[in-house]
């Protein structure tokens, strides 16, 4: 059979494998999550009461920055390329990634581009303080001088994910066994292959938008600035051209995990794959015609305006028919609740919420209300937390087995699960009252009024952050031993990647197998 | 090279803050790991002790009947985990902020309807996509719950096979198309309305600037900067805090009842955005550029709102206050600020005293200079240069002057504030930096002599 | 080696972490650079990228020599170049979309037209021209502003013109020898394939001769508000974009002349540059069109 790893630090150094990348780029995310959260704790600590207690203005918005940063470009979208890079070539039955050379370049850039971005926090001047979403001037005329690093720290991030996302279009274009066409993938490949091109399309464009900050900043132009004949705003629709269709690169891979592992405990197919396949297209599509829903209060003109609106309505529509289909496949099968059960469901139902308030955000009258305030930021977190970040761990548990060969605790699976439903609800529920109530985001101090919610919020926060620990200890446990795992590890689930043993051997299909 | 001088420790609220929060913590990990341990029976009930072995002995993986177990004790902990931070918060709350906030105030959980057309059209768009959510959650939530209920391996029902039909897929894409046009006929009314800038009565023209809001009344004299002035003590949690905490500014925007407002808004160098909830109007304020909005108070009243786009340090620090009052009143105040333009202009000839200078050039120092070089004049390092020892407070007069009137050439966030504060503003701040924190030079600057050097 | 497997997955790779190294060190240096420090991470950032691309390519041209790459494999490299001329052109709409928001939207705002055009009220006097010679800053504080327009403009029918031909003309030369690669005529492959690079370089050259017109004669500088701004990027990117394009299809003619590479039916190193010399084309037709023609 084909050789094992190598021995030593050199294996994770030099290796090509699928698997060995996809778990560096696992404990790099988790790294980095952690690293994310503990920002979020202190902004939490901070605005658990009104005055300034622990951290000042500037070093606050330097957290809040840091911490929209670490957590979109190190957390969740590493964590999905390194599903990917575990899951895609078995799900499919290659034998490794279409170009492993550069599947591991990839990964290592993304080290080093975060150390670049943490390390402006000891600059002078400190580190990027201008919001994740870095509005032009804020972020060109009146910036730190660390903002260079942050733009170069960002141009190779970029360049990691153009080809970790050209390298995931080539395997499942080409690596695909004979037999495996494509309405036969499993959802989770479909969604990867749409967001790899929505990946190679917007992530040049961001680098685009940081080049002309760095001109406007060092070289003189005049992008941005209104006096030179440029315009602010222009920043804005550059950014969010990218920006929109990055959030959906942050979800339509757990839309894929979710629709893996809802049909193996409910025992019963999925339903509507094809109308699943159709409505992500429908998704990724749309993705990239809404994206001035984020500056409605901008002063667009009405045309713009009403455009906007519409198609981001338009949105919840093939998101619905997935969250209908999910509630479908689920309706007369023969559900069990096993741990990545627990968080699919919880997934769906959080999820849904989150899209309800993305939907009352769409309605630009409304907006003006809502926009940059705590409602806000309640959405983004219920569709980024319990939807990212729990797809993520749901798929962990749903494959760890498999990784591993080992079956996590279940128990502890459970803990984690309830602590992290009620952290996350008790964080995150209280912010939609605030923001409603009017408090704007990205504010060290508020007023009075919205003390109560807010100190509820943080210690929400705390526990959804203990959970994670919980999640940490469980995982490590497995890894090193446990019960042994079945090669089928559930009760019959559908796919390749359960054909193979418990663990995976090191080079899965070095023939292709038969499709049926 | 280390960047901790953002972070600030040792503070005492810091202690008693934390402390309270890492109680409330503990107390709810406390609850939360109790269900896993038997004495939660002793919250939910013995029988339920039971029950639970009984169903953990018939299967291997928590099915739902242990969850459905767990759902109860969920709500016992939910109820607990809710209630705890709850009741600290209201303790915690309440000691930081005092009797200033009313109860009816806190724990507001809706949007304002505010006390314009536009706003309360707003609030009914807003509740009407509401209970529409709401609806649509109840049914597709529904569904689930009764199949999570229903449809279980423990209860031993066998899974159905089907997973596919037109039928239902097409009407579950045509009935929310359906119901999005049905939200989107009244937000499209609402946004021509709010668009409608045409035949306003009054224009007031809006600046952001770092961190401060500037009113021009075009046709008249009159203009100021509004800025924050809840005291730094109160920030800095040294006194008790203020029934509008950080709503609070020296000279409101006055405007006429019943009269369309009309607000051009653009800021002087970042994005800034002016927004009253009760007047639902949020717009950004964009340098370079002039966006109009647009508003009709119905009631006379005092309405606050917040700069709501991130604009740098003291981004939470710039609120917005208007005050709208009948219309003869309005006219009087506007006659009143022209008349007292009139008279600083006239104070340019005049020569002051040292104390006189000083005493003015604190407050101007306090109001307009503070948020960057800091009460105590020791800037922020690394952003803001201190001014006690300051090469330029200390070296010749001309470069102050240059400094403080033209703006600093490298560094755009110090502002030209020859266009913001009068010449007696300006010679009062600039005596006023040049003996105080221990810079004891101890010269003064006139008026006038701030005129001459602006004409040269 | 997975010999089990048609498909070649190497055993290891060293060049990974050392591109990443580079690239670190390029990026690291870059910014360090730029924020007024020394330049030389930059350029031991830089040569040490090329140092590893050198062996990289290398290792790639000798496993495929070696036999090792399948029809499979050599299909992912399709696809792979295939995506990253994608990811280009997107970075370049970018820019495009920049000229495009700032012509029909920015500039009417300012000049007085449309939704916000009481944006005029800050800039009295500015109008809407383009291109555009007088920057709004210039238009209110006249002679003391720090953003002036350029004095004049390049006149598209000269340089451009001649530019276009040439760039025109090398899509067809290398085309033209990709013919005679196939049909295996080594002689006039490498005779067209030079000539591919000559107008390459010729278009380069006349590029920085029209540049130092505009910086030393007209006025027209990266500085001199949006029109030199737009200008500059979206040229000088290209322009960037035929450098490499030229040094690619050089390093082609040279495998093909020192080292007798390619053959009739296996030559994806030279067919790889030459789609990225005609994308290369293709943004300078826009170009010509949107930023010249149009613009003058
Ligand atoms: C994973 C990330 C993610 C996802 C999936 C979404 C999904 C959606 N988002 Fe969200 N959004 C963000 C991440 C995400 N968003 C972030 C990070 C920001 C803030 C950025 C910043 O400023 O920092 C933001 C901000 C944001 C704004 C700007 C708010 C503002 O700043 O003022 C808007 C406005 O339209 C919006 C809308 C939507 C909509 C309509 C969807 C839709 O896709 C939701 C669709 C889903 C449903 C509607 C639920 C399921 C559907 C049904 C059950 C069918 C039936 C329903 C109906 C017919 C109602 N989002
Ligand atoms: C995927 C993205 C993601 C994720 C997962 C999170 C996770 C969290 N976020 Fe964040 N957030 C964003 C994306 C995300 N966020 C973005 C894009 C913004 C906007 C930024 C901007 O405005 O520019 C934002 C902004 C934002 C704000 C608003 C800041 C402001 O406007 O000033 C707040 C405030 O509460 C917040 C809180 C949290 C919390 C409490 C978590 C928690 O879920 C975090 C939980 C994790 C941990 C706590 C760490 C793990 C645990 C340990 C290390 C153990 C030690 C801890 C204990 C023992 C307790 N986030
Ligand atoms: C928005 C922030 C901000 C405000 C408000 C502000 N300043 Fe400054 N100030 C700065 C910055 C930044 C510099 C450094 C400029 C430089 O480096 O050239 C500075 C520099 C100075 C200096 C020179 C100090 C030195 O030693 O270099 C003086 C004097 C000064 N300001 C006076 C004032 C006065 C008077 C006011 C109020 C009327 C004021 N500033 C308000 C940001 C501000
Ligand atoms: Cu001004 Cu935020
Ligand atoms: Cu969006």
């Amino acid at each position: 059979m084909a050789h094992g790893p190598k021995p030593g630090f050199t294996r994770w150094l030099y290796t090509t494998n699928h698997k060995d990348i996809g778990s560096m780029y696992l404990w790099f995310s988790f790294a980095m999550f952690l690293l994310g959260g503990c920002m979020a704790l202190v902004i939490r600590a901070e605005l658990f009461q009104p005055g300034l207690q622990i951290v000042q203005p500037e070093f606050f918005n330097q957290m809040t920055t840091m911490h929209g940063l670490i957590m979109v470009f190190g957390a969740v979208m590493p964590a999905f390329v390194g599903l990917a890079n575990w899951m895609i070539p078995m799900m499919i039955g290659a034998p490794d990634m279409a170009l492993p050379r550069m599947n591991n370049w990839s990964f290592w850039i993304l080290p080093f581009a975060f150390a670049m971005l943490a390390s402006t926090l000891f600059m002078e001047g400190g580190a990027p303080n201008f919001g994740w979403t870095f509005y032009a001037p804020l972020s060109t005329e009146y910036a730190p001088p660390s903002v260079t690093f942050f733009i170069f720290s960002i141009h190779i991030m970029g360049a990691s994910s153009i080809m970790g996302a050209i390298n995931i279009v080539a395997t499942i274009l080409n690596m695909r066994a004979p037999g495996m066409t494509l309405m036969k993938m499993p959802l989770f490949v479909w969604t990867w292959l749409i967001t790899a091109y929505l990946l190679i399309a917007v992530m040049p464009v961001l680098a685009g938008v940081v080049t002309m900050m760095l001109m406007d900043i060092h070289f003189g132009t005049s992008f941005f600035s209104a006096a030179g004949g440029g315009d602010p705003v222009l920043f804005q629709h550059v950014f969010w051209f990218f920006g929109h269709p990055e959030v959906y690169i942050m979800i339509l891979p757990a839309f894929g995990i979710v629709s893996a592992i809802i049909p193996t405990f409910a025992r019963k197919p999925l339903f509507g794959y094809s109308s699943m396949v159709y409505a992500t297209a429908s998704i990724a599509f749309l993705s990239f015609i809404v994206w001035a829903h984020h500056m409605f209060t901008v002063g667009m003109p009405i045309a713009g305006e009403l455009f906007f609106m519409y198609a981001t309505m338009l949105i919840a529509v093939p998101t619905g028919v997935k969250v209908f289909n999910w509630v479908t496949t689920m309706f007369r099968g023969s559900m069990t609740f096993e741990t990545p059960m627990l968080f699919a469901i919880a997934f769906v139902i959080l999820f849904t919420i989150g899209g309800f308030s993305g939907l009352m955000l769409a309605i630009a009258p409304a907006d003006f209300q809502y926009h940059d305030t705590y409602f806000v930021v309640a959405h983004f977190h219920y569709v980024l937390v319990p939807g990212a970040i729990f797809s993520i761990t749901a798929g962990v548990y749903y494959w760890l087995p498999k990784w591993t060969g080992h079956m996590y605790n279940e128990t502890m699976g459970k803990v984690h699960f309830w602590l992290a439903f009620i952290g996350l609800n008790v964080t995150f529920f209280p912010m939609h009252f605030v923001g409603l109530a009017g408090m704007p985001r990205r504010i060290p101090d508020y007023a009075l009024q919205f003390a109560d919610f807010n100190q509820i919020a943080s210690v929400g926060a705390f526990l959804f952050g203990a959970a994670q620990l919980v999640f940490l200890f469980n995982v490590v446990r497995t890894v090193r031993g446990g019960g042994k795992a079945t090669d089928e590890v559930w009760e019959n689930p559908q796919g390749l990647e359960w054909t193979v043993p418990s663990p995976a051997p090191y080079h899965t299909f070095s023939t292709p197998p038969a499709v049926r | 090279m280390w960047n901790i001088s953002g972070v600030n420790v040792g503070q005492t609220p810091v202690f008693r803050n934390s402390q309270r929060l890492l109680q409330g913590f503990a107390i709810l990990l406390v609850t939360a790991l109790r269900p896993k341990r038997t004495s939660i029976c002793c919250v939910a009930g013995p029988l339920q002790c039971d029950r639970r072995k009984a169903a953990r002995e018939n299967n291997k993986y928590g099915d739902l009947q242990a969850m459905l177990m767990g759902l109860k004790r969920l709500f016992a902990f939910l109820f607990l985990s809710i209630l705890t931070p709850m009741t600290f918060a209201q303790q915690a709350a309440s000691e930081a902020v005092g009797d200033a906030v009313g109860e009816a105030e806190r724990w507001g959980v809706n949007m304002t309807q505010g006390v314009t057309e536009v706003s309360r059209t707003t609030y009914d768009l807003h509740m009407l996509i509401f209970w529409i959510c709401v609806v649509i959650g109840i049914l597709v939530f529904g569904v689930m719950f009764y199949s999570m209920w229903r449809h279980r391996k423990s209860k031993g029902y066998q899974a159905s096979q089907f997973h596919e039909s037109t039928l239902v897929e097409l009407a579950w894409t045509i009935v929310p198309t359906l119901i999005l046009i049905g939200m989107a006929v009244p937000a499209t009314k609402t946004l021509y309305d709010i668009y409608d800038t045409k035949e306003a009565d009054l224009d007031i023209m809006i600046t952001g600037y770092q961190w401060k809001w500037k009113y021009d009344y075009l046709g008249s004299d009159v203009s100021f900067f509004s800025n924050l002035s809840t005291p730094q003590a109160q920030i800095h949690n040294e006194l008790p805090k203020s029934e509008n905490y950080l709503l609070e500014v020296d000279e409101p925007l006055v405007v006429p009842v019943n009269k369309k407002v009309r607000f051009l808004i653009t800021a002087n160098d970042v994005i800034h955005a002016w927004w009253v909830p009760d007047l639902a109007v949020k717009k950004d304020a964009i340098p370079g550029f002039v966006n109009e909005a647009w508003t009709r108070i119905e009631e006379p009243g005092i309405y606050r709102g917040q700069c709501a786009e991130l604009c740098g340090k003291d981004h939470g620090f710039m609120p917005v206050v208007v005050k709208a009052v009948p219309e003869d009143e309005y006219h009087s105040w506007l006659n009143e600020r022209a008349a007292a333009a009139a008279r600083i202009k006239e104070l340019t000839n005049k020569t002051f005293t040292f104390d006189e200078l000083y005493a003015r050039g604190e407050k101007v120092y306090n109001s307009t200079c503070v948020a960057c070089h800091q009460a105590n004049g020791q800037g922020v390092p690394g952003a803001f240069p201190a001014i006690a020892g300051s090469k330029v407070a200390t070296g010749p007069m001309d470069g102050h002057l240059s400094m403080v009137v033209n703006g600093s050439s490298k560094n755009p966030a110090m502002q030209a504030f020859g266009a913001q504060l009068s010449e007696v503003d300006i010679a009062a701040v600039i005596t006023y930096q040049r003996s105080a924190f221990g810079n004891n030079m101890g010269d003064t600057v006139q008026p006038i002599d701030i005129l001459n050097f602006k004409n040269k | 080696m997975a010999t089990e497997s048609s498909y070649y997955v190497p055993e290891q790779s060293r060049l990974p972490i050392f591109a990443t190294i580079g690239l670190f060190l390029t990026a690291f240096g870059a910014a360090n650079w730029i924020n007024g420090g020394s330049a030389y991470i930059f350029f031991a950032g830089a040569l040490s990228m090329a140092t590893v691309l050198w062996f990289w390519f290398a290792a790639v041209i000798r496993e495929n020599m070696a036999g090792l790459n399948s029809v499979q494999l050599k299909r992912s490299y399709v696809w792979g170049m295939g995506w990253f001329i994608f990811s280009e052109v997107m970075f370049f709409a970018a820019f495009f979309g920049a000229l495009y928001y700032i012509r029909t939207f920015a500039l009417p705002w300012l000049g007085g037209e449309g939704d916000r055009g009481s944006s005029n009220m800050l800039w009295e006097g500015f109008q809407n021209t383009w291109p555009l010679m007088v920057t709004p800053e210039q238009a209110v504080s006249g002679e003391s502003a720090k953003v002036v327009g350029p004095k004049g403009i390049i006149d598209p029918w000269h340089l451009p013109l001649l530019n276009t031909f040439l760039l025109l003309a090398s899509s067809v030369t290398v085309h033209i020898a990709h013919v005679f690669l196939k049909k295996n005529k080594r002689q006039a492959f490498n005779l067209w394939l030079g000539i591919t690079v000559v107008l390459g370089a010729a278009f380069l050259y006349f590029q920085i001769e029209e540049y130092m017109e505009a910086y030393k004669h007209l006025g027209l500088t990266l500085e001199s508000g949006i029109y030199g701004t737009t200008f500059f990027m979206l040229t000088g990117f290209h322009g960037a974009h035929v450098t490499l394009g030229t040094i690619m299809l050089l390093i082609m003619l040279l495998r093909s002349v020192i080292a007798h590479h390619f053959k009739p039916d296996d030559h994806f190193g030279f067919e790889a540059a030459s789609w990225y010399w005609h994308f290369v084309d293709v943004v300078w037709v826009g170009l010509f069109i949107f930023v010249y023609v149009l613009g003058a």
